[in-house]
């Protein structure tokens, strides 16, 4: 009885589905997004692409639709996230980080009038413009901060987890401290060794609350929302100072009990980019094209001096930014244990 | 004479497989669909979506041609992975390792098949048995564990998974096992030669192949139901998951066999990353999916440990998949998925029991009025 029942269910959800309508796209619909895992509320870089996505949208006065990345999507996933924009008419379409490598490759081949845009990572394809970041420099600016403002000599460092993009944080501090402070020390730790240590909060509140019991005074992290927990366990300890990364986290609505302790951020403007690129498919109709490489140079990325916790040190920072503008200071783009 | 004896021996076939058994049997996955589509539309009601569109939406996508392909690559994998699960189920192994064993086997694998250039009916098995073998060597630990030491294997291989990324984080480096690419921030293994691609079959213009990789997933399949169910060593096993001191009683050796299933348990999760490698990416990235262990926990649920049953639920898991993609596109919580996989689960679990104990009752039914009518036959007699 139970199974007549049931069976029943079955029929009805399946005939009842099949007079429901299919979309058919077309037309041009404004800007298609696909973000990186984490999405929307990451408080870091796929926060920075809304704002840009947002910002343009109603700049415009266009529409636009973003679609989100999830854990343990294969190569299918993602290039049907990037095609299904496409398909449907959206025009630029913009895939957020480096994952998005192969299958935005792919999907710009099968539709060639739409313009992609790729951040961190380069896709070589006439329809394809690449926004990436010279972190290393804004981090190397952090470093000297962080060498500047360290009692201890001793400086930490967190990433959410060991990536090439991640050791660009990384290699860039480590020596924007070292050519500061040779005596320093700078304790590198990773949060995860895969990509969810971008979301584990409570993780890296443990790394820095180790960090700091070792005498750690300064903590630079570039860990997505796992940042968030280094800032909270800093903000405890009297003295010490975080370093924010990619958007402005003393602005962070989310983090504003503890944006006394945030010194500066090493700004990455990935909104400033999306935007830029969005107002050149759309407003200008030529849009930019290649690889697009956003630098201190050009603001690109930078170091904040919001809240003024830094100021008695303006002039160093910004001679070392003219130094690494001039080309006098190679920065590395890696790092090495 | 002859034609007499086919007769007779057919209809003993059909009274062999019992109707109401095979009722039983499809009306516990219905239900359970049934159920879990019913939940389903009620959350999607409290969230004030109109369920019956999403499922339109869901349905009218999933069987689009590239759908198919989509789903039929995709649930190649979960097969697999379904079965690794699976062989361990079988004997009450609870083998949640299959997630760090296949990403092992498939790094390594990987690895040895972009170091060599051989021709592809040399590199290619190469490279499969380099997989199994590490599966199988990763798994053996949490065997080789549980029966010298008493590890439950639950413990022992949750923990196998952590070190197995961290070992593949450590290894994918520049200048250990990796490749960096400094303009597209992509860290792999070195590719695969072209020799080494495992073939694919075509579907037609625009649309991507099926992978070939299909073939082995359906000959793994068919050798999982021979060696299980067919061979005296699928009989030891089954017995072993029954009832240990029975089968220790029969002269079974336990141990040998606790060992023995985790190995083929971890060779099967060798080849779960095999597809992905030899017919799509050609390469171990950083990003290489995972936690398609997991789901192949419930896979191997939902599909009761047999493997026609794991290769429909690994396409319904495809197709559920393939949906979730839609649905976000469409403004729905893609989440919706999720809750509704999570729920089908749940259901199958529930269903399966329910069904169950409505068979024992209709069988004790059937043996009571049976008995009753003999005995009122031999009052008769009598």
């Amino acid at each position: 009885m139970i199974s007549v029942a049931g069976i029943a269910v079955a029929a009805l959800t399946f005939s009842l589905s099949a007079c429901g309508k299919s979309d058919s796209g077309g037309g041009d619909k404004g800007v298609g997004l696909a973000f990186d895992v984490g999405g929307r509320g990451d408080h870091s870089f796929n926060d920075s692409a809304a704002k840009g996505f947002d910002k343009a949208k109603a700049d415009f006065k266009i529409g636009g639709k973003d679609l989100t990345a999830k854990d343990g999507d294969t190569e299918a996933d993602r290039y049907e996230k990037l095609a299904s924009l496409a398909e449907a008419g959206y025009n630029p379409v913009i895939a957020v980080g480096y994952k998005y490598n192969a299958s935005l490759a792919k999907a710009a081949a099968k539709y060639p009038d739409t313009n992609f845009a790729i951040v961190d990572s380069v896709v070589d394809a006439k329809n394809v413009t690449n926004l990436v970041y010279t972190e290393n420099e804004s981090s190397y600016l952090a470093g000297v901060a962080a060498a500047l403002k360290s009692k201890s000599h001793k400086v930490g460092f967190i990433g959410g987890t060991s990536s090439p993009l991640i050791k660009k944080f990384a290699g860039g501090y480590k020596q924007g401290v070292l050519d500061t402070d040779p005596k320093a020390k700078v304790d590198v730790q990773w949060v995860a060794p895969d990509e969810k240590g971008f979301g584990m909060p409570d993780k890296g509140k443990d790394i820095a609350d180790g960090m700091l019991s070792n005498g750690v005074d300064v903590i630079y992290s570039a860990a997505g929302g796992s940042g968030a927990g280094a800032i909270e366990a800093t903000a405890g300890k009297k003295g010490a100072w975080s370093i924010g990364v990619d958007s402005d986290q003393y602005n962070d609505p989310g983090l504003a009990k503890y944006k006394h302790t945030i010194m500066t951020s090493a700004i990455k403007n990935v909104d400033v980019s999306v935007y830029e690129f969005i107002k050149s498919v759309v407003k200008d109709k030529k849009p930019l094209t290649g690889t697009q490489a956003f630098s201190l140079k050009d603001g690109g990325v930078a170091l904040t001096y919001t809240g003024g916790f830094i100021d008695d040190i303006k002039p160093k920072i910004e001679a070392a930014k003219k130094d690494i503008i001039d080309g006098k200071i190679k920065v590395t783009d890696t790092y090495k244990d | 004479m002859t034609s007499h004896d086919t007769a007779g021996a057919s209809a003993s076939w059909l009274r062999r497989i019992d109707k109401e058994r095979v009722v039983l049997a499809v009306a516990a996955p219905v239900l359970a669909l049934a159920a879990a589509f019913l939940v389903t539309a009620l959350v999607l009601v409290a969230t004030g979506k109109e369920p019956f569109n999403a499922f339109s939406v869901m349905f009218d996508y999933g069987v689009k041609s590239d759908s198919m392909i989509y789903i039929a690559n995709k649930a190649t994998t979960y097969f697999l992975a379904g079965l690794a699960v699976a062989v361990g189920f079988r004997m009450n192994l609870f083998n949640i390792g299959i997630d760090g064993q296949y990403r092992l086997a498939a790094f390594f694998a990987a690895a040895v098949g972009g170091a060599l250039n051989l021709p592809g009916f040399v590199q290619i098995p190469l490279i499969i048995l380099v997989a199994m073998l590490v599966g199988a060597m990763w798994a053996s630990i949490a065997g080789l564990l549980k029966v010298y030491r008493g590890v439950s294997e639950v413990i022992s291989t949750i923990m196998l998974n952590s070190l197995a990324t961290s070992l593949i984080t450590y290894l994918l480096v520049d200048g250990r096992l990796g490749v960096l690419d400094k303009s597209t921030n992509v860290i792999s293994t070195e590719p695969l030669p072209s020799s080494s691609h495992f073939f694919t079959i075509p579907t037609g213009s625009g649309l991507d192949p099926v992978w070939g990789f299909i073939v082995i997933a359906a000959l793994a399949g068919i050798g999982f139901w021979f060696v299980l169910g067919r061979t005296r060593f699928g009989f030891d096993l089954r017995a072993v998951g029954r009832s240990e001191s029975a089968a220790q009683a029969s002269g079974v050796n336990v141990k040998r066999m606790v060992i023995t299933s985790m190995v083929l348990s971890g060779a099967m999760a060798g080849l779960v990353g095999m597809p992905t490698v030899l017919n799509d990416t050609h390469m171990f990235t950083a990003d290489f999916p995972s936690t398609v262990g997991f789901t192949g926990i419930a896979i191997a649920l939902l599909g009761r440990n047999n493997p026609v049953g794991i290769a429909l639920a690994s396409m319904l898991w495809a197709f559920l998949e393939r949906g979730a993609n839609r649905l976000e596109f469409e403004g729905y919580d893609k989440e919706i998925v999720g809750v509704m996989q999570g729920v089908i689960v749940l259901c199958v679990v529930i269903a399966y029991e329910l069904v169950r104990r409505y068979g024992l009752k209709r069988q004790q039914q059937r043996v009571g009025a049976e008995l009753a009518a003999q005995a009122k036959k031999q009052e008769v007699a009598a």
